[in-house]
């Protein structure tokens, strides 16, 4: 069960979406977002959701896969679409039942929404299914290395964030060890109401806990005696490079912003 | 042969609670490690043995007394990282040491660190990988490999430092008896080529058969100092520090007892066999 968490999950491939720089695709799926935002109509919307399967054409990546990244936002989906279709007012209401009034830019924004939602998901996955966590962590640290300036501690936020993704498997691995042991004293995680349910993952927990801090303890140590002392004077194994394809992409993703942006104004 | 560690009357003490009595794990050691040999330490739990490696880096700071790595005094902050450069550490758990979630980026890990220029770096990951026998697993994840892969990256992390000793503290305890042969093979193969100085801590007999020195701890001092067959013939000693002897000298020792006259220094299987056939042919 442990192992069906799809954070960061990642495909490997050697097609154009996943070769091009991690900041380039940080950057698009900046824009992709800012776009889906600003559209306000039906043509708006099918620009965008063309570009995706455009991108999920060339990467390659199935679109099941896709799908399934929906799955645990389904709730969120679903609510939010219908909050919208009930509870917006309007000038014209198809259907009345009672309190639960249906009004034509209620219908109107629960699609919308509900489409945005589902674009802005899938969009933002297919940027992790194709490019490597650490490549993102590559990414994000160089993009936001102008803040350094104002002394946000950029190059400590990468590392922190590539140590916790390289951690994940050796601690869903140790999650799992610890069950079984619990399991085997007797504990029972399966039956009960939720409140006795979500007791009795304190004996996971706390062990998990203490283990996650030992390990932070030796890592530390490790980390040290292999010469870290911070960012300062690091050099890279890989240094990332702007190459043609990525001003193409950015070129044309500027050029869809600015469509959808036009768009907007057209009101369409 | 110049001298890669040496350590004058080493003292260490973990920090303990308020009230507490405090007790030294280190209670006065010196000891002159020279450089390209293969050492091994040895010792019981709380014989003081990792905590005398902690020191040979600057990882644990004495508490008294001084340890020098080639010549650099360890309690000099400036010099701690071209101490911790010139003396690589290996830990037990190999999962608490690999870093990244590629294995060249793990090996690349420490060059970074020390600002190698991105070509060098690319040239010491490769190398390091094909000197412990990794060079298929670049691209691979570190979490699945088996523990004498990882324990493997672990060490080829440390050698893309270019140090001119590494320290393996427990290294080969969480292993099963592949992955530690494994291990064990490679840092001799580094000791013998590269002329990389090994200090091995280990609590397994029969690793310290093929070791240049043994060197025994027991309670915060060192106990015995010398060739593997000058410290394991002293089986009593061994003993009553509660250490075993490893079987080949266990067995001379038990028939030398019930008379029958067998030297005691055949460590290898083979020479432990041809001692036997001797003194049985000339009874």
């Amino acid at each position: 069960m442990l192992k069906d968490i799809t954070l960061g999950q990642y495909f490997p491939g050697d097609t154009v979406a996943h070769k091009l720089d991690p900041r380039t695709k940080i950057l698009l799926v900046v824009l992709y977002i800012a776009a889906l935002f600003s559209a306000r109509g039906v043509v708006g919307y099918t620009i965008l959701a063309l570009c995706l399967a455009a991108c999920v054409r060339i990467s390659r990546v199935g679109l099941k896969a896709l799908v399934r990244g929906l799955k645990p936002v389904l709730f969120i989906i679903i609510f939010t679409g219908i909050l919208n279709l009930f509870f917006t007012p309007g000038d014209r209401y198809l259907l009345e039942w009672g309190i639960l009034k249906i009004s034509d830019t209620g219908l109107r924004n629960a699609v919308f929404m509900v489409v945005r939602i589902m674009l802005l998901i899938m969009g933002t996955f297919l940027m992790t299914y194709t490019t490597s966590p650490i490549s993102l962590t590559d990414g994000l640290e160089q993009l936001l290395g102008g803040l350094k300036r104002f002394h946000v501690p950029v190059h400590e936020l990468a590392m922190m964030m590539s140590i916790a993704l390289r951690f994940i498997p050796t601690l869903i691995e140790e999650t799992d060890k610890i069950m079984s042991a619990q399991k085997a004293r007797g504990a029972d995680f399966e039956s009960g109401n939720l409140m006795q349910k979500a007791k009795a993952l304190i004996p996971i927990l706390v062990p998990l806990f203490i283990s996650a801090f030992r390990r932070a303890d030796e890592l530390a140590v490790a980390m040290e005696c292999r010469c870290y002392h911070g960012g300062e004077g690091r050099t890279k194994l890989h240094v990332l490079k702007y190459e043609r394809r990525d001003y193409i992409a950015l070129v044309l993703g500027v050029l869809v912003v600015a469509a959808v942006l036009v768009l907007r104004h057209m009101g369409l | 042969m110049a001298t890669m560690i040496k350590t004058e009357t080493l003292k260490y003490a973990y920090p303990v609670e308020e009230g507490e009595k405090q007790t030294f794990a280190l209670r006065g050691v010196d000891l002159e490690i020279e450089k390209g040999s293969f050492v091994v330490v040895l010792g019981h739990n709380g014989s003081g043995k990792s905590t005398l490696a902690k020191t040979f880096n600057g990882v644990l700071l004495p508490a008294g007394g001084k340890v020098y790595v080639e010549g650099m005094d360890t309690c000099d902050e400036n010099l701690l990282l071209a101490i911790r450069q010139r003396v690589g550490m290996v830990f037990q758990n190999p999962d608490n040491q690999i870093v990244a979630n590629v294995v060249e980026e793990d090996v690349a890990f420490a060059p970074e660190n020390l600002g190698v220029p991105t070509e060098e770096i690319r040239k010491r990951v490769d190398d390091a990988l094909k000197a412990v026998g990794m060079s298929e697993f670049v691209r691979h994840a570190p979490h699945l490999l088996s523990g004498g892969q990882k324990q493997r990256i672990a060490i080829a992390g440390v050698i893309a430092m270019e140090p001119a000793c590494i320290v393996l503290d427990e290294a080969t305890a969480m292993l099963d008896p592949i992955g530690r042969q494994e291990v064990l093979s490679t840092v001799h193969r580094l000791n013998r080529e590269k002329g990389i100085t090994v200090i091995l801590i280990t609590h397994h007999m029969n690793e310290a058969e093929e070791a240049d020195r043994v060197i025994v701890m027991d309670d915060g001092v060192v106990a015995m100092d010398g060739s593997p067959r000058q410290v394991f013939t002293q089986v009593d000693a061994l003993r009553s520090m509660g250490l075993t002897v490893p079987d080949t000298v266990d067995l001379l020792d038990r028939l030398q007892k019930d008379g029958l006259d067998v030297p005691l220094d055949a460590l290898t299987v083979e020479e432990c066999a041809g001692a036997i056939a001797a003194a049985l042919r000339a009874n």
